[in-house]
């Protein structure tokens, strides 16, 4: 396998509750690879498997069959060397912990030192704009800051790769356009590697280097677009590239959702 | 966050509310009283309300002044007080309700964790976690103290009989722990669970960091009814099992004293009621403590 790739996953299939009955082939004859430094986006029809291929790359369940490897290595093995942010429609934040204990869970479970997982927590915080949240609990914070809370814990550990499954599904329209500025900028600065799931084609294109199209289930990816914006800034949103990108993506989306 | 003189307000409140309370049960107390007394009065030969309501003479229902005068009055000349025998009887009893509930928290928590390995083992014991609860206690505390006289030799210390009556708070308390546990620890979410896995959290982990802080608000309902329990299970157990030293005694005896000093009764009857109200209230204080600081503050 090549090692300049993060991921690489070549007939890749799921089958929920193989043999029985209620059999489900949610992914079938996957193959997508991705390199260092890409903003990958999936987008597919409801119910086809993507949060299912993105619990995969994470190692959370285990492929029925065919290769999946994250930097060079199978997934449970990333897992276990901590190579993956996951950030989830729902927050996530444990209520019972501050913004800042929230974010400094994953350094908690590594056995950082009480010092520095402060430190680092505070930076994470600031690069989401909430340091000045650090001591609210989540209950005190609107939908959108605890998402950013939720961002902050994924990269607190410098993982290369962010799992997103439609991070941004639960929040309102300029909270959301928000968010997709802000995870630009974070992943500008961070040198991290996106898979971000998504329902919405225009934050797919805005976002993204390539945004892939996933089939109807069982799921494959059918069609991948390369993303040439020349820059991403609010404005790029009324652009006359950005609607030609879009109208692309929603083409190709209907063509395959109707095979 | 919590706003500390809000606190403070809420809480005069409620020990006004619970001070009203009481002198309203007093009043009612007093007020059925004297009216049954001024109808019952009217007839010298037979009950009007008495016949078919509690008789309001003053051997049936010693006047709320009388009680609380008991509590300064003494048996024997010069000897202790009803009122700190009650207190004596109380601690004592409080001390059997307070070990056996703290074993039953360990034990019940400690089944539940061990039900949450699995669905399998959750479906095969639970029933019979539910099933211990029908065997009739009363029956079997009398067994448990002749047990701890003859049977335990092996342990490392001496067994004492109020130990058995500390082991039926727990038989009470483990129950609805491990079921209240269990559900608590089964209440994060599968996102929350599968990001803990993402950070390569540790079974043992993800039990200390997520799923035992998340059951909490589901174990302390279940912690305050086991405290109540607790008092009340020590009372009877030591009432049925002829314990002597703690409030199930004096209650016997009191209620052997009935015809000549009913007042006694009342005294030992507000005694188990106070003691059961501690045990909550140490119940409720560790939950505010504990839970207060979430935001959402607790209540
Ligand atoms: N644990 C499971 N057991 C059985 N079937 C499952 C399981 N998880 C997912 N599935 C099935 O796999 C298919 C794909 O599910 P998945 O959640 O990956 O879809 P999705 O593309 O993320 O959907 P959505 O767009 O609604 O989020 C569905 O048909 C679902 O019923
Ligand atoms: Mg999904």
């Amino acid at each position: 396998m090549a090692q300049d790739l993060v991921l690489e996953i070549a007939g890749l299939e799921k089958t929920f509750n193989p043999g029985r009955s209620n059999a489900v082939t949610a992914i079938s004859d996957l193959y997508l690879a991705v390199r260092p430094r890409e903003f990958v986006s999936i987008i597919g029809p409801s119910g086809c498997g993507k949060s299912t291929l993105l619990r995969l790359v994470g190692g959370l369940i285990e492929p029925t069959a065919g290769e999946l490897s994250v930097n060079g290595r199978s997934a449970q093995e990333a897992r276990l060397g901590r190579d993956y942010g996951m950030v989830f429609q729902a927050a996530g934040l444990l209520d019972w912990r501050t913004a800042i204990r929230n974010v400094e869970l994953p350094l908690e479970l590594m056995g950082w030192s009480k010092l520095r997982r402060r430190k680092r927590a505070k930076e994470m915080l600031e690069l989401v704009d909430l340091g000045g949240f650090a001591s609210h609990y989540p209950a005190e914070l609107s939908g959108g800051m605890q998402q950013r809370v939720s961002i902050a814990r994924a990269l607190s550990f410098e993982p290369s790769l962010l799992l997103m499954d439609e991070p941004f599904g639960a929040l309102d329209e300029m909270t959301r356009e928000y968010m997709q500025t802000e995870l630009l900028k974070i992943w500008r600065e961070t040198a991290t590697t996106v898979i971000f799931i998504t329902h919405s084609i225009p934050e797919a294109v805005f976002l993204s280097t390539r945004v892939a199209v996933m089939s109807p289930r069982p799921a494959r990816i059918a069609a991948e677009l390369p993303i040439d914006l020349p820059e991403r800034t609010p404005q790029t949103r009324d652009t006359e590239e950005f609607f030609r990108d879009v109208s692309l993506v929603r083409r190709t989306l209907r063509s395959v959702e109707g095979q | 966050m919590a706003d500390l003189s809000s606190t403070r307000r809420t809480r005069a409140r409620r020990t006004l509310i619970f001070a009203a309370f009481l002198v309203a049960l007093a009043l009612l107390y007093t007020g059925y009283k004297a009216f049954g007394q001024a109808i019952d009065d009217s007839q010298r030969d037979w009950w009007v309300v008495g016949s078919f309501l509690p008789r309001s003479d003053d051997k049936n229902m010693p006047p709320v002044l009388d009680i609380l005068a008991e509590f300064g009055e003494a048996p024997r000349e010069g000897g202790t007080t009803i009122g700190r025998l009650t207190l004596d009887g109380a601690l004592f009893t409080l001390r059997e309700a307070a070990v056996g509930f703290a074993a039953g928290t360990i034990i019940g928590l400690a089944i539940a964790v061990v039900l949450l390995q699995s669905r399998r083992a959750e479906r095969g014991v639970l029933p019979y976690v539910i099933a211990s609860q029908t065997v009739p206690l009363i029956a079997i505390a009398p067994i448990v103290v002749v047990w701890g006289r003859t049977g335990l030799e092996f342990l490392p210390w001496e067994w004492q009989d109020w130990m058995s009556v500390s082991l039926i708070a727990t038989y009470l308390t483990f129950f609805p722990v491990a079921v209240n546990g269990l559900r608590g620890l089964q209440s994060p979410s599968p996102e929350a669970t599968e990001l803990m896995q993402s950070y390569a959290a540790s079974r043992r982990q993800i039990l200390r960091r997520l799923q035992l802080p998340a059951s909490l608000p589901f174990l302390f309902p279940a912690l305050r009814i086991a405290a109540t329990a607790s008092v009340v299970g020590a009372i009877v157990g030591e009432i049925s099992a002829g314990v002597r030293g703690g409030l199930g005694r004096l209650i016997l005896d009191f209620a052997g004293k009935y015809i000549t000093g009913p007042e006694r009764l009342y005294v030992a009857i507000i005694g188990a009621c106070i003691t059961g109200l501690v045990a909550v209230g140490v119940v409720a204080a560790a939950e505010r403590l504990l839970l207060a600081r979430r935001g959402i503050v607790a209540q």
